[in-house]
């Protein structure tokens, strides 16, 4: 401690009386994230400038108010909607081969607006952060969002962190919310879907699922299976810009292709009737699957649209998909008819018929 | 796939359909043994394509199925303690007890984890000796010899905290429970190919000359499915009795001799309750008397928990070939996947939930 007395500095400065007395200057840089970065307090405010924006700024977010204020002036003209959805991603790993957290939060929720025909323009991001959790380790999540962002051409324009301890949160949980326009004359839904409509996907189903699986480390064999996770709006707008009339869209995430298909049928009141030997699946895939017992069918996509259009704007629409960069293995997989109204058929590739039922919970390795 | 869809292929699948048709000259009743044959023969609509005359009924080969309920809930009760880790074969993890599942038993803090091999289980074990490491070892003769050698491998290593809670069954003493019952309907079988793959099928032999019934070792794909099917067919036609390989292509009268010796040199034969049927004599494994100390029952006492099973369950007569899961009346409705009374309606290999999975007597 140096001996100087109490006063003013030459230069004015007020010095405190005993300076071994003073709480230390928190160190600046922090490799870990800590609870206190979830404080509201300095702490975060300086996590927000270091981390969060930098990836993800925009004149919006440069504001720092509490809430975004967005200007709908010549964006929205009478008789367009807006779609508005949310969503909150939990995955193990954090990174996984084609994808993380961070890029699955932006897909996730620009997908679920595209699949109503909307364009997405905003989202908001809530992060929910493990204490400890590696500073680097977020950054490179921000970073993988902007990336996403921008091949989605949304903003963030809204975002929250909140720190809980150690053990409360398995590493990093990402909420998003989004905000999209639905130009007028389109109308897709759930309930759209006629008899004598065809199902087209956008390509290859199972990858993200079986991605994230082996990515864990618990298969006893090594993939080169990548996730799909994308945003299918550019998907969906090639099907409007080629004047297809879309019934109904889906992304097929959990539950897989079976889960939406099942869903959709019970909406429209139609029978889904899918041709097993069209439906594509990587080989890899469909060899993992044979291995651990799983229906391709019934494991997630995040990158992949599901389609349903009159039977004579199929060729159309699988000429847009093919020339998007996300769909060049489109294909027919099915078509609509009244009976059974609800169910999910299967004709197999040895010319029998089954349902598709959808995945009962988790899905579970069989034993042999 | 490569290799797979070789066994898929619709023009071969249908030619031998239609020899198959040709060849049925009376109603016959088939029974294949394994669970997972019957999963895929539902799964690619196999059943609908055969000759009426012709009745697939599907066998208790199912390990999931047969497993006991008292020996769930005594899985329930080992899970349950703190210093457990409980680790599975996935489809164990749905299947009721009395009370509730291993999902509840982890959903309320239970340590219970889902491994691929019972060696995966000796790893964690090895891992963390400060917890006490159980696996779930179910099965027939196919996981027999890996759970036997998780075993070994414990004992060789000197792993203390491993220990096995253990429910073998094997499938000849069955095919031998269902034909000596005064019910029987059963004319001819496909043998479960995988579990020949390790048994060999010499075991057959006396069962086939002594109940003068027809024994096919048949694989799991359409193709082998179909050509499995039509031998068996064709010896009920010509009156023929004999234990027939329509799975050259991983089964041998021998089988795997090795796995064999493994499986003898750590479990001894013993009586065994079958859920749904009751206790058929010397149609199990359990420990030899020198592993004793890998013997969770032992471990954490839970031998004398004892259960009754639900009465409007149907599954034994199911599991035995004299019904089918559509003549239950609870099937579908108070029963489903989502809600089973019974095994026959847990595991993906249970005939209740491959009827209900894929559409038969639904719709």
């Amino acid at each position: 401690m140096s001996e100087r007395p109490p006063g003013p500095t030459p230069d004015g400065e007020e010095r405190p009386a005993v300076e071994g007395a003073v709480c230390p200057t928190p160190l600046p840089h922090h490799e870990r994230i800590m609870l206190g970065h979830g404080g509201g307090g300095r702490l975060t405010a300086e996590l927000i400038r270091e981390v969060f924006l930098p990836a993800l700024d925009n004149e919006v977010l440069q504001r720092g108010e509490d809430a975004a204020v967005l200007e709908l002036t010549g964006s929205l003209t009478a008789g367009e909607r807006l779609a508005v959805t949310t969503d909150a991603h939990i995955v193990r790993p954090l990174f996984f081969p084609g994808g993380d957290i961070g890029r699955l939060a932006v897909c996730g929720t620009v997908n679920d607006l595209a699949v109503m025909g909307a364009v997405p323009l905003w989202l908001t991001a809530s992060f929910i952060i493990e204490e400890g959790l590696e500073t680097a380790l977020l950054l490179r999540v921000a970073e993988a969002m902007r990336t996403a962002a921008a091949e989605a051409g949304v903003t963030v324009v809204a975002g929250d962190t909140k720190v809980a301890e150690r053990g409360q949160v398995d590493g990093l949980y990402i909420s998003t919310s989004g905000v999209g326009r639905i130009p007028t004359g389109r109308n897709p839904s759930g309930s759209g879907i006629r008899p004598g409509d065809v199902v087209l996907v956008s390509g290859p189903l199972g990858d993200h699922g079986i991605a994230v699986l082996a990515a864990r480390g618990e298969l006893a064999f090594e993939t080169t299976i990548r996730s799909d996770v994308a945003p299918v709006n550019g998907l969906v707008e090639a099907l409007y810009d080629a004047g297809v009339t879309v019934h109904a869209m889906r992304d097929p995430t959990r539950g897989g292709l079976a889960a939406t298909l099942n869903e959709l049928a019970t909406r429209s009141r139609v029978a889904v009737v899918l041709q097993e030997g069209s439906i594509p699946v990587r080989p890899e895939v469909e060899a993992a699957c044979e291995l651990l017992g799983f229906d391709p069918l019934q494991v997630a996509n995040e990158g992949r649209l599901v389609a349903f259009v009159p039977d004579g704007q199929a060729k159309a629409a699988l000429t847009a998909l093919r020339a998007h960069p996300l769909g060049p293995g489109a294909v027919v997989v099915g078509r609509v008819e009244a009976d059974p109204a609800g169910r999910v058929l299967l004709e197999t590739s040895i010319g029998g018929t089954r349902i598709v039922d959808v995945p009962a919970g988790e899905l579970l390795p069989r034993i042999c | 796939m490569k290799h797979l869809s070789e066994y898929r292929d619709a023009h071969l699948v249908r030619g031998v359909l239609r020899e198959i048709e040709g060849l049925v000259s009376a109603p016959r009743v088939v029974m294949e043994i394994c669970g997972g044959q019957t999963h895929s023969i539902v799964r690619s609509g196999l059943d609908r394509m055969l000759p009426e005359q012709l009745a697939l009924v599907h066998g208790p080969g199912c390990p999931v199925c047969v497993t006991p309920l008292e020996m769930i809930d005594r899985a329930l009760a080992v899970a349950t303690r703190p210093e457990v880790i409980f680790t599975s074969y996935g489809d164990m993890l749905r299947v009721p007890g009395s009370r509730q599942d291993l999902f509840g038993i982890r959903a309320a803090g239970g340590d219970v984890r889902v491994v691929y091999s019972p060696l995966d289980a000796v790893a964690i074990a090895r891992q963390e000796p400060g917890r006490q490491v159980v696996f779930f070892a179910i099965g027939f003769e196919t996981t027999a010899p890996a759970n036997a050698l998780a075993v070994r491998q414990a004992r060789d290593l000197g792993i203390e905290n491993f220990s096995v809670l253990v429910s073998h069954a094997t499938v000849p003493a069955a095919m031998r429970a269902i034909l000596g019952s005064p019910h029987n309907l059963v004319q001819g079988f496909l043998a479960a190919g995988h579990v020949c793959a390790v048994m060999g099928w010499w075991e057959y032999e006396p069962i086939a000359a002594e109940f003068g019934v027809p024994i096919v070792v048949t694989g799991f794909e359409p193709l082998d499915l179909v050509q499995g099917i039509r031998m068996c067919v064709r010896q009920l036609e010509e009156g023929r009795a004999e234990v027939e390989n329509a799975y050259t292509r991983a089964v041998t009268r021998e089988g795997n001799r090795p796995a064999q010796a493994l499986i003898a040199e750590i479990f001894e034969v013993c009586d065994r309750k079958w859920r749904g049927i009751g206790t058929i004599p010397a149609s199990g494994y359990r420990l030899r008397p020198e592993f004793a100390a890998y013997d969770a029952e032992r471990r954490f006492e839970v031998g004398d928990v004892e259960t009754e099973e639900s009465a409007v369950c149907i599954a034994g007569e199911i599991l035995q070939g004299r019904k089918k899961p559509t003549d239950c009346p609870a099937f579908g409705a108070e029963c489903t996947p989502d809600n089973p009374l019974g095994a026959t309606m847990v595991s993906t290999e249970g005939a209740c939930a491959a009827y209900y999975r894929y559409g038969r007597g639904t719709g």
